[in-house]
């Protein structure tokens, strides 16, 4: 069985297109139904291909937004300058559509009950994506591993799932908190800056708790969270990341 | 260009070894380090798909599709073992 699943050759397939949510004026998250989706692990993302008429392709990669324990698979899609798969996918999608993607895939960022924590998840901008199946995970299952999340933003109007995480908030073992680094609100509470050793520090359990780490975000965030996360006494082998650039258009 | 890593190609490592590799770890033929394929440093937009080593710098594999076939250039590598990282519990 462990060897059949070994060998398992990736097929496109097609899924269909229920809804469309728009996040933020950029952001959009797709709702789709697929036939044969054989499951997925919180933090895996699929392959979307798109096909012209002309029969160019373009491919790209995408983080599963939704639990396994959704109904539907979820991706979540931020319009990118002169992406030309991404601005298909937020602006041009329709329910009712086909959507052709294979997987789940990757088996490095993801994270399951027996890896335990407590968690420390790290987000810059659309790297909320990833964690936010994580987070909905740990929720669906009733788990009581502890959870801190710190979600760098531009602005309150560029946090993606608010509202969501606003709900989060309020279980038991889930601290979440805001760092905005271009515009905030005048009573804003939250952080108003980029992440740095401080904030990590201050947010971040104690090394000697032995949190497990997921960073997700823009290359130079993960380099700055990864790197003052290790300067900060934690061990880098418990330090996951994920590095997404404008080349995911 | 902006560098990725190793978690951005999943797909297409899957596709040519026939299993899921950004698991697995690779040692740099130059200097020796072993790091996880996931955390490599990865171009996609450079002729083909670039893989570099981490620690230092070093081209650690190549891949480039051409008319449907996908040439892999593995010399960069002394070592490439597929480990049982605790991620894995499928």
């Amino acid at each position: 069985m462990a060897r059949a699943a070994l060998l398992r050759r990736l097929t496109w397939q097609l899924g269909s297109v229920i809804e469309l949510v728009g996040e933020t004026p950029r952001v959009k998250s797709i709702v789709l139904e697929v036939p044969d989706w054989p499951g997925h692990r919180a933090g895996q993302h699929v392959d979307v291909r798109l096909t012209a008429e002309d029969g160019y392709q373009a491919q790209r990669s995408y983080s599963i937004a939704s639990a396994p324990e959704d109904v539907n698979v979820v991706l979540t899609v931020e319009r990118l300058e002169d992406g030309e798969v991404s601005a298909y996918l937020v602006d041009e999608l329709r329910p009712g559509d086909g959507l052709e993607l294979r997987g789940p895939i990757g088996g490095y960022f993801v994270w399951s009950e027996l890896l335990g924590g407590p968690l420390f998840l790290l987000a810059g901008g659309s790297g909320i994506v990833p964690l936010r199946s994580i987070l909905r995970h740990r929720a669906a299952i009733g788990s009581a591993v502890p959870v801190r999340l710190l979600y760098s933003a531009r602005s309150l109007e560029e946090v993606i799932y608010r509202d969501e995480l606003n709900g989060q908030a309020v279980l038991d073992g889930v601290d979440i908190c805001f760092t905005l680094t271009r515009e905030w609100p005048e009573a804003w509470r939250g952080f108003r800056r980029r992440i740095d050793e401080e904030m990590l520090e201050e947010v971040s359990w104690l090394p000697e708790e032995q949190p497990l780490v997921y960073i997700c975000g823009p290359t130079p965030f993960v380099e700055v969270a990864a790197s003052a996360l290790v300067e900060l006494g934690h061990d880098p082998g418990r330090v996951r990341t994920e590095r997404f650039g404008p080349t995911g258009g | 260009m902006e560098a990725l890593d190793g978690n951005a190609i999943a797909g297409l490592l899957l596709d040519v070894f026939g299993a899921e590799m950004t698991t697995a770890s690779g040692t740099c033929g130059n200097c020796g380090a072993a790091g996880l394929i996931a955390e490599a440093v990865v171009y996609v937009q450079a002729p083909g798909t670039v893989l570099r080593c981490r620690s230092c710098g070093s081209l650690l594999i190549v891949l480039v599709t051409i008319r449907g076939c996908t040439c892999v250039d593995m010399r960069g590598l002394s070592a490439l073992e597929s480990v049982a990282v605790s991620t894995d519990d499928a």
